[in-house]
């Protein structure tokens, strides 16, 4: 058992902030709130999410742009904006495996970015961003609140973005 | 959106090494006439048998780059998200590996049996028996890759698994070529049938399962 009792409600343009010690069940409640675990006890209701964890999910021999294309083609959207919302419009022809960690977890914020998903579940976005990057999360967070949607996201420091509710999981 | 995972798989396996079981399949027909000596009729009658436990260790090789490196890297979880069931997955990877290991097979089938001696009518029957097989085979093998996924030695594991699965199509396929009477191929095309009609729902299973 990892929590129990936990009852959360995030309505539009509402971001939560997870926080807790290592193993205290953040990246779980990500998996749980899109569905990819099913509670023990209780009921999940959330509108279609997209998840960046620490899985990239990009496929590594393809450039970038034709990578995150691939998503983009099945949840209808288009990688353009995503791509210059998190400066990688200069690595489009990049192959994936050639990105630097940075790089890599600002593709996976990108492809949640062009989901077109209004619910976001980020697992630690911030690990390995530089300011300039951590800055540009900010903009594209606040960007998406603005139009309605709702993020979720587990981390050990302190998130850009505007205002985040916090909600403290095994303290 | 079934077509683009197919799209998507295939041009993993072909820039993945899709090439290989094809060369394997040549390599172990080859290797026959070697184990058994070169009488002509000796290999004619061992040929179809040979021919089929070729395809069957070449249907190996792939498993390991089926499912795990998906799984691995999230793109199994992505298409949960994106309300893909497990069992639509399975059936795109099925006819994605088909495309890329049937057809080859086919094409390697006619100098494998050239090397295995067999004439004219038994490769034609032969050609008939792969292609009816090598889909279940196909599905076998995404099954497997499934069931074992995320395993410690998976690709070991998952041949073990496979063979004893593929043997009831293994005895009517290569007695589909041996033998001029259709029965042997009809038992074929069923078991074939059976196996590709439960194939994507114990890989769909097999894909929750994963996830938990």
């Amino acid at each position: 058992m990892l929590f129990e009792g936990l009852d959360l409600a995030l309505t539009a343009g509402e971001a939560l902030w997870v926080r807790g010690p290592n193993g205290a069940g953040k990246s779980s409640l990500l998996r749980l709130a899109c569905g990819l675990l099913k509670p023990a006890a209780g009921t999940v209701r959330a509108q279609a999410a997209a998840l960046a964890d620490h899985a990239l999910a990009l496929d590594r021999e393809q450039p970038l742009a034709s990578a995150l294309d691939w998503w983009a083609a099945l949840d209808g959207g288009s990688v353009a904006d995503a791509m210059a919302a998190f400066d990688l419009t200069h690595l489009a022809e990049v192959p994936v495996r050639m990105l630097s960690t940075g790089q890599e977890r600002r593709a996976a914020l990108a492809r949640v970015a062009a989901s077109g998903a209004s619910l976001w579940l980020l697992d630690e976005p911030v690990s390995g961003l530089d300011t300039r990057s951590v800055e540009l999360l900010g903009v594209a967070v606040t960007k998406h609140r603005k139009a309605g949607g709702a993020v979720v996201a587990a981390s050990h420091v302190p998130l850009p973005g505007g205002e985040w509710r916090i909600l403290e999981l095994g303290g | 959106m079934i077509g683009r995972l197919i799209a998507r798989d295939v041009r993993r396996a072909l820039r993945g090494g899709a090439w290989l079981p094809v060369i394997f399949f040549l390599l172990v027909a080859a290797t026959v006439p070697f184990a058994v000596g070169p009488d002509v009729q000796v290999l004619a009658r061992i040929g179809g048998g040979a021919l089929w436990i070729a395809a069957l260790t070449a249907a190996l090789l792939p498993i390991e780059r089926l499912v795990e490196p998906d799984r691995a890297d999230g793109v199994l979880d992505q298409l949960c998200l994106r309300g893909i069931s497990g069992e639509e997955v399975a059936i795109a990877k099925i006819v994605a590996h088909w495309l890329t290991f049937g057809p080859p097979l086919l094409l390697a089938a006619v100098p494998g049996a050239a090397l295995l001696g067999l004439d004219e009518p038994a490769l034609i029957r032969a050609l008939i028996s792969l292609a009816v097989g090598t889909p279940a085979l196909a599905a076998l093998a995404v099954a497997v890759a499934s069931l074992t996924a995320g395993l410690r030695g998976g690709a070991a594991l998952g041949g073990l698994l496979l063979l004893p699965l593929a043997i009831p199509l293994l005895i009517f396929a290569a007695a589909a070529i041996g033998d001029a009477q259709a029965g042997a191929l009809k038992l074929e095309a069923a078991t074939a049938l059976f196996i590709l009609a439960g194939a994507p729902f114990v890989s769909g299973a097999a894909l929750r399962a994963l996830r938990t």
